[in-house]
């Protein structure tokens, strides 16, 4: 079959090649705006690309939708929040505070709350999705960690994600400073005190953020500032960022026949993760707006205005400035004075070297790894958790080293409603944060090392039917498949071990350091099965199938192997 | 003062309504009864006997169920090593007696970081006679009439809601710190804790104030006034009943409990959703009719 070639476009120009009959309305549109604009290759590039299909690509999702959430809704609540500490009386609606003098943040809060429609449920929608962006992030770089999906070439959107959380975290804490109530008041005068906690110049950050002594009547305008301009322009250009080169790099797939490292096998954009993602996004808003309707969050109304003098039990911060907290709370009240000064390393240490240190070692996680395995290839195939069992075992202990300053964070709470003494809860934690990372390394190792052993097993023997053979020895054992194909090829497509190179040495001949960090990196680290091992265990299987097809299919009457077998057929009948 | 204007200027505009003439004379006729009955010197010796018989009832019952630990006299017990076995009683008022015995805190079940609190062992009758035995012991802080714990009792609505403005201001500069911002309790060191006081009588509060139990600081009544004690009543009484606007509080224990819901409830349905999201592909598992397996 010929085919006319003279009417198409030789090359990319805007000029039509063959005006073929009048474009439809939609068309038209389209061509006028590709004619000025260009988007034409852009969308078709970003139309036919192709992603991966699994549930764990979506949690990252699931903190940009909530982003949108707090664009939306952080707009509507600043055209009624007033950013200013000059002090009114409230003469509002809710009855139990009129009369009381408070900043007119607090007071515009309450408006928003009491006196504007919708504002308290919008207000409420804000503050749920706020919590629900950082915790989607934690658990998207959970996803990205255990999966491998950090290596290269992603070192930099880690580096990225990372630096979204961290500026989350400020992001959620500048809001919840914002409406001056009790609780968020509690909160700026702590971060003041962790501010005057860092040596020498903690005095002059804490004068030059409250443009003087604490409180003072600028911090609520420069904390609104940084709320609404500042963190946000820069999270939205960072996850554009995150965005792009999650595109440029294309998304990580999970092995299996006909993945490799070289294409991505999906869907494409248009027609099927447009819709996915529009339906997500409807998703992750109306969850919001129904936590948003009936769970209540921050009751401000019932914390009152902020006043020095006050403080109530149950005073945390939102859940994940509540580590931090927990090691404040836990810390030994370390303190020195020298020539005249007070050093707090009570403060110091678990507020503001704590979490930086914690953040800084996230950050470098895959040059860390990278250095150690000395893996220089690009990764595009995911891997499962077991087959990275140090890998998998340190994130695992990071994070409990995180939930043991969580629980601190809590440890009233946990006290009074399990009736337990806070004293000894502060204890237990002081140790729990240092030994508790190390079990949970061990058991996670052994754990995923255990895995890999039951994955080679499956592999050479087949997976476990739950039929039961006796043989004709009177012997039981379970009857045994090989694995699905797909399957199986899914399960071997991993390295075998690391990389067949010479130990590196140092000059005395002795194994450098970075060596032997390699060699704890995949030390029991079990093998996939050889080629050989495989066909002769398939051998061995087919063989065993053959010598039991014999017995096979028939009904058991119990007297199958000795000499009285007989069919109820033979019998003669009882009448 | 102005308070005094707004309610005579309320009297004032029913004074010439029909029933007026009889409502006053019913007031007067009540008033003159009440005052003779009071100042009687007749009733006076017979109260003091009835308390005398009272004291002597109580008595009784402490012998049986307080001196184990509070001394046959209710001077106090010291171990051999100086430690407190059983505090005394000298002094600490019936108000004490009837707020530990009348939450059903004493008997104590056992010694610990906290007394627990259950059904109370004895009725009002029995508590009123150990209270009247108490209190002959020392002179200490009375139970208090209704007039002064009771927010029903305040003359109108517009007092209550400034007691209730009052009252939270005290509230959170005073109560909440131990009692947590709507009174739902909170942690005290070595395994004790302030209490949540959502469910506790008004009278028991005002008695808790009045007299200190445990950890809890004693607000005198130069601290805070009878009529600020109210106030806070009242606030503590708005606050259950006020609806929560927001929605399901949480158990009202701040954001320990609104990151749970955030974590479990919020991600958790997301998460799930994101799951049927993926299950839910252009691939089908269904085979043609007629085509092989």
């Amino acid at each position: 079959m010929s085919t006319d070639t003279s009417k198409v476009a030789a090359s990319n120009g805007t000029e039509a090649a063959a005006p073929a009959g009048k474009p439809t309305k939609a068309g038209a549109a389209a061509n006028w705006a590709d004619e000025r604009l260009g988007i034409g290759g852009l969308s078709k590039f970003l139309s036919r690309k192709i992603f991966p299909d699994h549930w764990s690509f979506m949690l990252g999702e699931i903190a940009l939708w909530s982003f949108v959430v707090l664009l939306v809704t952080g707009t509507f609540l600043t055209l009624w929040f007033k950013p200013s500490m000059a002090e009114i009386t409230y003469q509002g609606s809710y009855a139990p505070l009129r009369g009381i003098d408070m900043s007119e943040a607090m007071a515009s809060t309450l408006d928003i709350s009491f006196d504007v429609r919708g504002g308290l449920l919008l207000r409420q929608v804000h503050h749920w999705a706020a919590m629900l962006f950082i915790a989607s992030m934690m658990i998207h770089m959970m996803r990205v960690f255990f999966t491998g999906a950090h290596r290269k070439p992603r070192e930099i959107n880690w580096v990225i994600g990372a630096t979204l959380l961290l500026l989350g975290t400020l992001e959620g804490f500048t809001g919840y400073s914002l409406p001056d109530d009790l609780l968020s008041g509690t909160g700026i005068r702590a971060a003041d005190g962790f501010m005057m906690a860092i040596p020498i110049v903690g005095t002059y950050l804490s004068f030059f953020l409250f443009g003087g002594e604490f409180p003072g009547d600028d911090i609520i305008p420069r904390l609104f500032t940084i709320h609404v301009l500042l963190i946000p322009a820069i999270l939205l250009a960072l996850i554009g960022a995150h965005l792009i080169l999650l595109i440029y790099h294309k998304h990580t797939q999970w092995p299996g026949p006909g993945r490799t490292e070289k294409n991505v096998v999906g869907y494409p954009m248009v027609p099927n993760y447009i819709s996915k993602m529009t339906g997500f996004f409807f998703i992750t808003f109306g969850v919001t707006a129904l936590l948003g309707a009936f769970f209540s969050l921050n009751p401000v109304w019932k914390f009152g205005p902020y006043d020095p003098t006050k403080v109530t039990a149950g005073s945390q911060p939102d859940w994940y400035m509540g580590w931090p907290d927990g090691a404040l709370r836990i810390m030994p009240g370390w303190e020195s004075h020298f020539w005249g000064s007070t050093w707090s390393w009570n403060i110091f240490f678990p507020v503001i070297v704590l979490p930086m240190a914690a953040w800084m070692v996230v950050l470098m996680l895959p040059f860390i790894e990278a250095w150690i395995t000395g893996d220089k290839r690009e990764h595009h195939l995911l891997q499962r958790p077991r087959n990275a069992p140090t890998r998998t075992a340190t994130f695992v202990a990071l994070m409990t080293f995180y939930a043991g300053f969580w629980a601190a964070g809590g440890n009233d709470i946990i006290a009074i409603k399990f009736d337990l003494s806070i004293n000894q809860i502060t204890y237990f934690l002081r140790a729990f944060v240092f030994l508790g990372p190390i079990a949970a390394f061990i058991i996670t190792r052994r754990w995923c090392i255990s895995l890999q052993r039951h994955d080679n097993e499956k592999l050479l023997h087949g997976y476990e039917t739950g039929t039961v053979i006796r043989t004709p020895e009177g012997a039981y054992h379970e009857k045994h498949l090989p694995l699905p194909e797909d399957e199986a090829f899914a399960m071997t497509v991993r390295d075998r071990g690391r990389a067949g190179e010479e130990p590196e040495l140092k000059k005395n001949g002795k194994l450098s350091f970075r060596a032997k960090l390699r060699a704890f990196y995949y030390d029991h680290d079990v093998d996939k099965p050889t080629p050989e091992e495989l066909s002769e265990a398939h051998h061995h299987a087919e063989h065993e199938a053959h010598a039991l097809a014999a017995h096979e299919g028939h009904q058991v009457d119990g007297h199958d192997f000795d000499d009285h077998r007989h069919s109820a057929i033979e019998e003669p009948l009882s009448h | 003062m102005r308070l005094l204007n707004r309610s005579v200027g309320r009297l004032s505009r029913h004074r010439r309504r029909p029933l007026a003439g009889a409502a006053v004379l019913l007031v007067a006729l009540l008033s003159t009864g009440g005052a003779y009955a009071a100042l009687a010197p007749a009733s006076q010796a017979e109260q003091e006997k009835d308390n005398a018989a009272l004291v002597a009832e109580g008595k009784e019952l402490f012998m049986i169920n307080c001196s184990t630990c509070h001394g046959s006299n209710g001077e106090g017990i010291t171990t051999q090593n100086g430690k407190l076995y059983g505090p005394s009683l000298i002094g600490v008022g019936a108000a004490s007696v009837d707020f530990q015995v009348g939450t059903g805190r004493m008997p104590m079940a056992q010694p610990g970081a906290q007394v627990e609190v259950k059904d109370p062992s004895f009725n009002q009758d029995e508590i009123d006679a150990l209270a009247a035995y108490v209190a002959s012991l020392g002179p200490g802080p009375a139970v208090p009439d209704r007039e002064q714990y009771d927010p029903d009792t305040f003359a109108s609505e517009e007092e209550r809601e400034e007691a209730v403005a009052l009252g939270g201001q005290i509230f959170l500069t005073n109560c909440t710190a131990c009692h947590n911002f709507t009174g739902a309790g909170g942690a005290m060191p070595r395994g004790g804790e302030a209490p949540s006081i959502l469910d506790t009588d008004p009278r028991h509060i005002y008695q808790a104030m009045l007299t200190g139990p445990q950890s809890m600081d004693t607000f005198s009544d130069g601290n805070i006034s009878p009529e600020e004690k109210k106030a806070v009543i009242a606030y503590v009484e708005s606050m259950r009943e006020q609806p929560d606007y927001g929605g399901f509080n949480n158990g009202a224990l701040g954001p320990v409990t609104e990151g749970i819901v955030a974590w479990v409830v919020g991600l958790g349905v997301l998460v799930a959703f994101a799951i049927w999201i993926a299950a839910h592909t252009t691939r089908t598992n269904q085979t043609k009719k007629g085509s092989a397996k």
